[in-house]
């Protein structure tokens, strides 16, 4: 593991000199090696070399600060030191003479609890390198019985080189790269116990599981690291084979039982907020339960829940559309002239109401102020996350897919001893992918379900393959995992032997329910009359430049004119067949007109908005575009 | 009886074959076409940027795709494939020499050329070795040199030359004009092609040996008397176009892409291919695709301003008093009215009689 250094460069340089001064250190003003600091040129001394030992030597002794390193450059006759923020270092054991300092005597005092890691530091058993020194004074060993006279570190532990994420997947040597990658990202979308108050916050959007569980399979970093208190996921027990086609391409099968008993459940909070705004002039919002006949009233229905605050109580069931808090604006414009002329004061509705595809129970409601002094509600709402079709999960070897269909359990293949798989996974899912920590994880599981006994899987120095496979003969148990399957609607055995083993599953935060998402008709910008974008704006899904190359390529005119046109910003513009610029209805007279030449000859034309747009743009550049109308064919 | 026979046969294959290729009437061949074109494209971004290892002769994949496409007046790397007539060689050697003499060699290539700006002289070194190999005698560049009026003197291996002041039709030589003749006697050809820069022989599939060479230069091996005319051949579109002229322009830009596309191993029907190459050619001149070329001079105003350099069009039309009569699939598409393809060809005609 490594830390990135931070504080101040400019306390620090200054610490360092008066180290450096106590340290009896002396930079001279002229001489054949000249001294960085951070890159600075701060003076010079006759030998590199021994100047950079000295200050390794005072630096472990504790007369220099932990957070300055030396590199001396022989090549250019240069010593670098460095003490500035955003170097990554990291912690080596250091060896003198061939021999590591952390001895069992010092190992035996940590176990008693008598030396910390800052202690440690200081006394020189282990020391923080950066990029630099690695390279230009270290000579690392990977492990102390490979020490020679000529080391100058050894490696705390192999797994060090991995990162907070990666150090904790199992089994990750045996995997290819990319997947780790794959893995490190996926295991933060992981649903699990995101904060112990998770019940207080508010947070826009939470989600929690029911039942997590620890990894059988751990790893070293992950105790460490307290994730076994704080678990991400649940061991599935998964057989891998097809089902019917119905987990093809990275699609799963999920045992609806399990599902029932709590596998992959989770909880969903969603938290919204609505502020009572002042506005100059002293107008203020109101939070209340709007008036009928208010502009932009939601109708009755939408308010059932309000209270008489205007806000909802705890425990009702919302539904798209229904109002969390009511509230009321001063109007946009002090005033506003209505037919009959008459300046009017009206309120708008500007309440908090649950978007599109929003579903839940109110679950607690904050009432507070906010930063400027208004007053602010949060209502925070739940829903109950059960696995379905499209909910993603993944292993911890960037093996992920959707849920491709729930079976029940007895519809599933099952053992002779009457084990139902949790989850089916398709067999192309591994040669490829070359994630081969995936399988072991699956026979580690397995022999720890049978025998008890700590399974580690930790990078590089994990439990081997072996010692899984003698634990499996124990337990009279296929050693290759492979287990011979029924199948759950004949009850026939399966021919083929079948993979079948305990793995740690995580359950993503991509849930299909909070993504779904459909538009027959629906809103249109306000712009250019098409319809409007994404999900939350309940908008289409745009049909683009190259899928209208298709349209074209396959002759089909009038099909995109359907799409182009007719459903999408179709409307009727009034021309004027004299000058060809746009007319006018007039209301008061019924009459067509035209503003430029008062022309009544006007003609009705269909065309898209985006056009009629474009025309008022190209007017706006000084242009006069004309439209001579001609009667079709 | 055999004429009735024939003829049913031609029937049938009229049927079957004429018939069944041509295409119907209103088909959008040209968005087919970039279609088909276009996907293979994509493909080709990803693995044909470098062959690993091997040293780029010529460019192949999407490059040169996109040279050809751009109708860049000189490709990167231009290149020449010369057969030469059976009579004037015997065996691999003899076409060596031949290569040999086509290729341009320089005065650089022989000689060192320094100069003394002070005393406005030049001094050439000439490398012997190099004239040897190249077949090139003190006689020929002397000669040169005369040709050119310098003043020089000859010393074993050192020519010195002294500038004129009259040489530029100057009152008074710079500096700047010394470089300046420096480089153009660097510059200057001593024997060979121009613009071929380098002539090796290589065997082709059927086991004959021809010349092939770097840089081109249709114009001149064209008229070489031992140049097999007949298998002449260069990758330059340009050479060939000012040549040649249009319709064998059109014939390399067809056989150019095809090789191309050969060579990554993917499939595109000729016919796409020739659409290209016609749509490119069809003004008598060769015309890129895009901004500068084709869709620069579609005929509607909103069709250009759709696609590039839209307020440019705009502006210009407007300068003009330009019409748009809406003939273009885009400009349909923009308006709201059925395009002109495909279904949209036909028009019912009715009278009203009222």
């Amino acid at each position: 593991m490594s830390e990135v250094n931070k504080a101040t460069v400019l306390k620090k340089e200054e610490s360092v000199n008066s180290d450096l001064k106590q340290a009896d250190i002396k930079i001279k003003k002229s001489g054949k090696v000249p001294i960085y600091l951070n890159g600075r040129l701060i003076g010079y001394c006759d030998d590199g070399e021994t100047v950079a030992n000295i200050i390794i030597e005072k630096r472990r002794l504790g007369l220099i600060s932990h957070e300055l390193n030396v590199a001396f450059h022989r090549e250019e006759n240069e010593l670098y030191l460095y003490c500035d923020q955003g170097r990554a270092r990291r912690p080596y054991i250091i060896v003198e003479n061939g021999k590591s300092k952390l001895t069992p005597a010092v190992i035996e005092q940590i176990k008693k609890g008598e030396l910390s890691w800052t202690k440690l530091l200081k006394l020189g058993i282990i020391e923080y390198l950066d990029a630099e020194e690695e390279d230009h004074h270290a000579y690392v060993a990977q492990s102390e019985e490979e020490l020679t006279p000529e080391h100058t570190h050894l490696e705390i532990a192999p797994v060090s080189i991995l990162g907070v994420v990666a150090s904790m997947l199992p089994y990750a040597e045996y995997n290819s790269s990319p997947r780790i990658t794959m893995a490190c990202s996926m295991a933060k979308q992981a649903l699990g116990t995101y904060a112990l108050n998770h019940l207080i916050r508010m947070d826009s959007r939470a989600h929690v599981m029911f039942y997590p569980q620890e990894p059988l399979v751990k790893t070293i970093p992950y105790e460490i690291l307290g994730m076994s208190e704080r678990a991400a996921g649940q061991n599935f027990i998964v057989a891998v084979t097809s089902f019917y086609g119905y987990n093809m391409s990275d699609a799963v099968i999920v045992n609806k039982s399990a599902i029932d008993r709590g596998l992959g459940r989770s909880l969903f909070f969603k938290a919204y907020e609505i502020e009572e705004r002042r506005y100059p002039g002293g107008q203020k919002d109101r939070f209340c339960i709007p008036p009928v006949g208010i502009t932009g009233h939601r109708g009755e229905e939408a308010y059932r829940h309000l209270e008489e605050d205007g806000i909802i109580y705890p425990s009702a069931d919302v539904n798209a559309g229904d109002v969390l808090v009511g509230k009321v604006s001063p109007p946009r414009f002090l005033e506003e002239i209505n037919v009959f002329g008459v300046v009017e004061e009206k309120e708008r509705e500007s309440s908090l109401y649950m978007k599109t595809g929003d579903k839940g129970t109110v679950d607690s409601v904050l009432y507070t102020t906010s930063v400027s002094g208004n007053v602010l509600v949060k209502v925070r709402t739940y829903s109950l996350k059960i696995p379905e079709i499209g909910d993603k999960f993944a292993s911890r070897h960037g093996q992920k897919g959707v849920i491709g269909m729930v079976v029940r359990q007895e519809d599933m293949p099952f053992t002779k001893e009457g084990i139902v798989p949790d989850l089916i996974l398709n067999p192309h899912a591994i040669p490829s992918r070359m994630t081969v920590g995936h399988i072991l994880e699956m026979l580690g599981g397995t022999a720890k379900c049978l025998s008890g006994k700590e399974i580690d899987g930790t990078t590089f120095s994990g439990t081997k393959e072996e010692e899984i496979r003698a634990i499996l003969r124990e337990y009279n148990f296929d050693e290759f995992g492979e287990t011979e399957l029924y199948d759950g609607y004949t009850g026939k055995k399966i021919k083929a032997k079948i993979f079948v083993g305990v793995i740690y599953y995580q359950k993503l935060h991509h849930l299909v329910s909070n993504k779904m998402h459909m538009r027959s008709r629906g809103p249109v910008q306000l712009l250019t009359h098409q319809p409007t974008e994404g999900r939350a704006r309940e908008g289409g899904l745009r049909f683009g430049e190259m899928e209208r190359d298709c349209l074209i390529g396959y002759g089909a005119s009038m099909l995109i004119r359907e799409r182009m046109l007719e459903e999408s910003d179709k409307t009727q513009q009034l021309i004027c067949v004299d000058c060809g610029y746009f007319a006018i209805h007039d209301y008061a007279r019924n009459i067509d007109y035209c503003p430029l030449c008062k022309s009544n000859n006007i003609e009705t034309v269909e065309m898209s908005y985006a056009f009629k747009l474009l025309v008022d743009e190209i007017k706006s550049l000084g242009i006069f575009p004309k439209i001579v109308l001609r009667d079709k064919a | 009886m055999v004429k009735k026979i024939k003829i049913e046969i031609v029937d049938e294959i009229e049927k079957l074959m004429y018939s069944n290729l041509s295409i119907n009437p209103g088909e959008a061949v040209g968005i087919v076409a970039a279609q088909s074109l276009g996907e293979p494209g994509t493909q080709m971004t990803m693995r044909t940027f470098h062959y690993a290892g091997v040293a780029e002769q010529v460019p192949t994949g999407l490059p040169r795709l996109i040279e050809l496409v751009d109708a860049k007046k000189t490709p990167k790397k231009s290149m020449m494939e010369i057969y030469i007539k059976k009579e004037f060689y015997n065996d691999e050697k003899d076409l060596e020499k031949i290569a040999q003499e086509f290729e341009a060699t320089y005065l650089a290539d022989v000689a060192k050329v320094s100069e003394n700006f002070e005393k406005k002289m030049l001094k050439l070194k000439l490398k012997r070795d190099k004239m040897e190999s190249l077949g090139i005698s003190d006689m020929h560049i002397i000669s040169i040199l005369k040709k050119n009026k310098f003043k020089f003197k000859v010393k074993g291996n050192k020519i010195l030359i002294t500038l004129k002041d009259k040489l530029l039709k100057k009152k008074k030589l710079t500096y700047g004009d010394v470089r300046k003749i420096t480089l153009s006697l660097k510059g200057m050809m001593l024997k060979g092609i121009k613009n071929i820069e380098k002539a090796f022989v290589v065997k082709d599939k059927n086991d004959e040996f021809f010349i092939r060479t770097n840089g081109s230069n249709l114009k001149e091996l064209f008229m070489h008397p031992k140049v097999d005319k007949s298998r002449l051949y260069t990758n330059s579109i340009n050479e060939i176009y000012s040549f040649f002229g249009i319709e064998a322009a059109r014939n390399a830009i067809v056989r150019e892409i095809k090789q191309v596309m050969d060579m990554q191993n993917l499939t595109v029907d000729i016919r796409h291919i020739m659409l290209l190459a016609d749509a490119m050619t069809s003004d008598g001149v060769v015309k890129s695709v895009g901004r500068h070329g084709l869709s620069g001079e579609k005929a509607g105003v909103l069709a250009r301003a759709a696609f590039e350099e839209t307020v440019k069009h705009l502006v210009e039309s407007s300068v003009y008093g330009e019409s748009d009569r809406l003939v273009g699939v885009t400009e349909n598409i923009i308006v709201g009215q059925t395009m002109p393809v495909g279904t949209g060809t036909v028009l019912l005609k009715h009278k009203t009689r009222l």
